[in-house]
């Protein structure tokens, strides 16, 4: 195992640890021990840079199941790099933010810790393995933790519902996304992600091609939160404050986006691909902010926002597939830069929304409430929350000089430029993109003022609160200023990412590219062109809409906070549980008689349909013997007693029918020459008769079945059926008898080697004693069974 | 219980003999002839079937004063090691031999070790079929 095998999996063996720390260590705040690692794991991280920058990528396998193909590699690139260092270092800012959010006496802390391990190493588990089975695995223990995260404050419903929610969802991806791992595997033989993409060109031109696309992208959708997938975030947002910074805004909705990134060199190019990331990506851009518009909680217009950053990222990625289509180094910048925005916004989006999110932690966690209608005028109680969420929104909202201003210009001019794209008919359709761009920045921008005004400006009103409001302690702000720092640092010398970060991930992305080529180069001004007049526009736009805000917010769409969709998942689901419990209660009705029709008309249907479609049924008599009298009046006789049985009235009759058809059975026997067969067959009827009189003598009187009309109609059906397919099949089969039977054999042997002339009695003591062994202790077992019901009978308690 | 049957009970005193000795003849008759453990013991069973009626079950019982349970166990015991038999002497499970044996008597006879096997099943199919009725004609 190699360095990166083990960073990749320290936090789930440090998560082995933690219960055992929580206990031995009580008086210090778990989150300290834990604190270290994520610290050490950026740092170690951060040590690759100058390898990945300069285009190398390290690698390192140990098999897992070899013979399978599934082994555990590491794989360290640009895009890998990125990710990884933003697991370890939001990570550990997140740690550090919850050791001052979570109280070291009321909380479980080993519980929280754990999970939050599990899902840390899990994260890295995902973005740094090749293969992918081993991603798939990973993928869904972060699932599972979120979920657990999720519910972590277990005794509410809510976080039950929100932790059902996103596994519900989450785990449906990871499924899809399973189908299209496999299908990839039909395609190419292979788990390595990086083999898979050195055959791209025979899968684009496979037809499995759009299956496992669609498989793919719906895996990356769920966990990304793409619409229609969306509604379980803002449910999520029930997990502690923390929790929400670091999974729900920073790194698991982001695994989405890792995954349609990762994937870009095998399915970019095509016109579905593009059409499907962009158009759902520009969707969910639009929805999220039209929806974090609507919220009165802080974490929800949060998370509507983190849905809406995400749908931007991810239009990016699509528009950017589109450089694949020249896939022959041909591609101009016009193409790719949608990917460098992408990345570019990526990193960004995680540095504000997580400051973001822990300056909302904050303000609940200081003043009791999240709701903006009852928040107003901490501005000079608390004025570092206040920088940091001015700064932090600013960027959201794309205003300069912060680090949002400069991806969303990019974001604009790829989306500007999508008309000139000249493929995939975007000279046409490519108008729409800006406008729906340009619509949600709009939207964006107000979402952000709402977020940031309703907190911080107005009057304050003490009686609003429970506790005395006053500014978070020190450690609580370390980790927010930051994020925030970086914010600013980000959009004043964006460079010292280009040639870092984002030129190695651009190169993951569109692999014929050399880190070289790319040349970023981001810059705060860049003349007045088309996207300076659309920021224009939208915070003109914006403000006009935020000043008129009294008069639109009494439209009724505006009142409801909870996404409509929601509805179609909670009817989704109860129709689920209660039409499943409708269709089980259908036809699982405890009647013996119904049960005993469906097993029969199964047979009956699936018997009758092989026969046809093998074509076995034949009917022209071969091999048969002459039928003499005898046979025809016996048959006669033991037809009567059948009919006898069926139409009797008292049980004495039936029993008649029964006996009379018992000893035609026996002369039957004796005309077909097997005494042995004759002669048991006599004493057992007589035998049984007796017994069946025995139990008259304890039944209660004979009645009638009270069956309806139309079921002894069906019973008729289906037992004609079952005779009808039965003789057909006895008839066929006789006439298909494929090779000589064993009879040759048994009579040669049975006098030679086994010294008997009754070759019955031979075959059944000797031969195939074994069989008769265990017919015997059938008959033991059923003596035994009869004796335990009669003797053994325990009396019947009461109440049972 | 059953004042008048005297006719009965003479003809069953003589006849249940018969019977058993008709079934013992099936019973050893199985190896060459029609017949062999289940129909002898079904046979048997059908003569003590036949006492039980003319008298009643005490009679039966009084007749073989042995729970039937270990009658049947016997029976699977005696038939499973006529096969553990066999693999003494390195054979497989069941694997039967015959030979012909001068007896004083008998003369010439074939003695079969599928006879023991046969033994087995008819003392299990006897007191099978005695247990079943009786248990349940005890019953009332």
């Amino acid at each position: 195992m190699n360095a990166l095998h083990w960073a990749t999996i320290s936090p789930l063996l440090l998560a082995i640890i933690i219960p055992f720390i929580y206990k031995y260590a009580r008086s210090i705040h778990t989150g300290w021990f834990v604190l270290a690692l994520p610290t050490v794991l950026f740092v170690y991280f951060l040590s690759f840079i100058p390898t990945t920058s300069s285009g190398e990528v390290i690698e390192h396998s140990i098999p897992w199941i070899p013979s399978l193909g599934i082994h555990f590699n590491v794989y360290l690139d640009g895009l890998g790099l990125l990710f990884a260092l933003l697991i370890s270092g939001i990570g550990a800012l997140v740690v550090l933010y919850s050791i001052f959010y979570l109280s070291k006496t009321k909380e479980q802390l080993n519980n929280f810790y754990v999970y939050l391990l599990m899902f840390m190493g899990a994260m890295l588990g995902v973005v740094l393995s090749d293969n992918l089975i081993v991603l798939y695995a990973f993928w869904e223990l972060t699932s599972l933790a979120s979920a657990l995260l999720i519910s972590y404050w277990s005794t509410r419903e809510k976080s039950r519902y929100g932790a059902q929610k996103s596994m519900l969802i989450t785990v449906f991806g990871g499924f899809m996304m399973l189908a299209g791992i496999i299908l990839l595997y039909i395609m190419t033989n292979t788990f390595s992600i990086r083999e898979i993409i050195s055959q791209a060109d025979i899968i684009s031109s496979h037809e499995l091609f759009i299956p496992a696309m669609l498989f793919i992208i719906i895996g990356a959708f769920t966990k990304s939160a793409q619409f229609p997938f969306h509604i379980w975030l803002p449910d999520a947002m029930e997990a502690p404050t923390p929790i929400s910074a670091y999974l729900h805004s920073a790194t698991m909705v982001k695994a989405g986006i890792y995954l349609v990134a990762r994937f870009t060199p095998v399915f970019g190019g095509s016109e579905t691909w593009f059409w499907i990331l962009s158009l759902f990506g520009m969707a969910t851009l639009l929805w999220g902010s039209l929806s974090a518009v609507r919220q009165k909680d802080l974490k929800g217009i949060l998370a509507f926002s983190t849905i809406s950053q995400l749908g931007l990222i991810m239009s990016l990625l699509g528009l950017g597939s589109a450089a694949l289509y020249f896939n022959d180094g041909q591609a101009n910048s016009l193409y790719y830069t949608a990917i460098v925005a992408a990345i570019f916004h990526l990193i960004n989006h995680a540095t504000f929304k997580g400051s973001l999110f822990m300056a909302a932690g904050i303000v609940d966690h200081e003043t009791g409430t999240r709701d903006i209608r009852q928040l107003g005028g901490l501005m000079t109680i608390m004025p570092v929350t206040f920088t940091i969420t001015l700064i932090g929104t600013a960027a959201m909202a794309g205003l300069p000089p912060f680090n949002g201003f400069l991806s969303k210009e990019m974001f604009f001019t790829a989306v500007v430029n999508a008309t000139e794209f000249g493929i995939f008919n975007m000279e046409t359709f490519g108008l729409a993109f800006p406008v729906i761009a340009w619509v949600a920045s709009v939207f964006t921008f107000l979402y952000c003022c709402i977020l940031f005004f309703q907190t911080f400006s107005g009057k304050f009103e003490p009686t609003n609160f429970k506790k005395v409001v006053h500014e978070a302690p020190i450690g609580m702000l370390i980790s927010p200023v930051v994020l925030v720092s970086l914010v600013v640092i980000f959009g004043l010398f964006p460079n010292i990412l280009s040639k870092s970060l984002i030129e190695p991930a651009v190169a993951s992305v569109l692999p014929y590219l050399t880190a070289g080529e790319i040349g970023v180069d981001i810059y705060m001004w860049h003349g007045f062109n088309t996207e300076l007049f659309m920021t224009f526009g939208v915070v003109i736009l914006g403000v006009i809409l935020y000043a008129l805000m009294k008069k639109w917010i009494q439209l009724s769409i505006y009142k409801r906070e909870r996404d409509p969709f929601n509805r179609f998942y909670d009817g989704a689901l109860f129709t689920l549980s209660s039409g499943g419990k409708k269709f089980t209660d259908a036809y699982m009705t405890e009647s013996f008689r119904r049960y005993l029709i469906y097993i029969f008309s199964f047979m009956v249907l699936f018997l009758g349909f092989m026969m046809v479609r093998l074509n076995v049924i034949d009917l022209v008599p071969e091999r048969t013997a002459e039928i003499s009298i005898h046979e025809i009046t016996l048959v006669v006789v033991m037809i009567a007693g059948a009919i006898t049985v069926a139409l009797a009235r008292t049980r004495l009759t039936a029993l008649a029918g029964l006996g009379s058809l018992g000893f035609g059975m026996a002369i039957f026997f004796v005309l077909f020459r097997a005494p042995d067969l004759a002669l048991t067959q006599l004493v057992i009827e007589t035998v049984s008769t007796v017994l069946f009189l025995l139990c008259f003598y304890h039944l209660p009187l004979y009645k009638e079945t009270k069956d309806s009309k139309p079921s002894k109609i069906v019973n008729a059906i289906v037992a004609s059926g079952v005779g009808l397919v039965v003789t057909l099949l006895a008839i066929s089969s006789h006439n298909n008898k494929l090779f000589e039977p064993l009879t040759e054999f048994f009579v040669n042997a049975s006098y030679d080697e086994a010294g008997g002339k009754n070759m019955v009695n031979v075959i059944l003591v000797d031969f195939r004693g074994f069989d008769t062994f265990f017919e015997i202790v059938v008959l033991v077992i059923a003596a035994i069974g009869i004796y335990a019901m009669i003797k053994g009978k325990v009396e019947e308690k009461e109440g049972l | 219980m059953h004042p008048n049957d005297v006719i009965l009970q003479t003809i069953t005193k003589c006849l249940s003999f018969i019977i058993v000795i008709f079934s013992f003849y099936v019973f050893l008759a199985g190896h060459h002839n029609p017949g062999g453990g289940f129909i002898g013991a079904l046979t048997t069973a059908c003569a003590f079937i036949l006492i039980s009626v003319a008298f009643d079950i005490e009679t039966v019982r009084k007749m073989i004063p042995v729970d039937y349970k270990y009658i049947m166990a016997t029976g699977l015991l005696i038939a499973g090691l006529s096969g553990v038999g066999s693999m003494i002497f390195g054979e497989n499970f069941l694997w039967q031999t015959f030979d012909y044996f001068d007896l004083p008597l008998l003369g010439n006879t074939e003695l079969a070790t599928a006879l023991l096997f046969d033994i087995g099943v008819y003392l299990v199919v006897i007191a099978v079929v005695l247990s079943i009725i009786f248990t349940i004609g005890e019953e009332h």
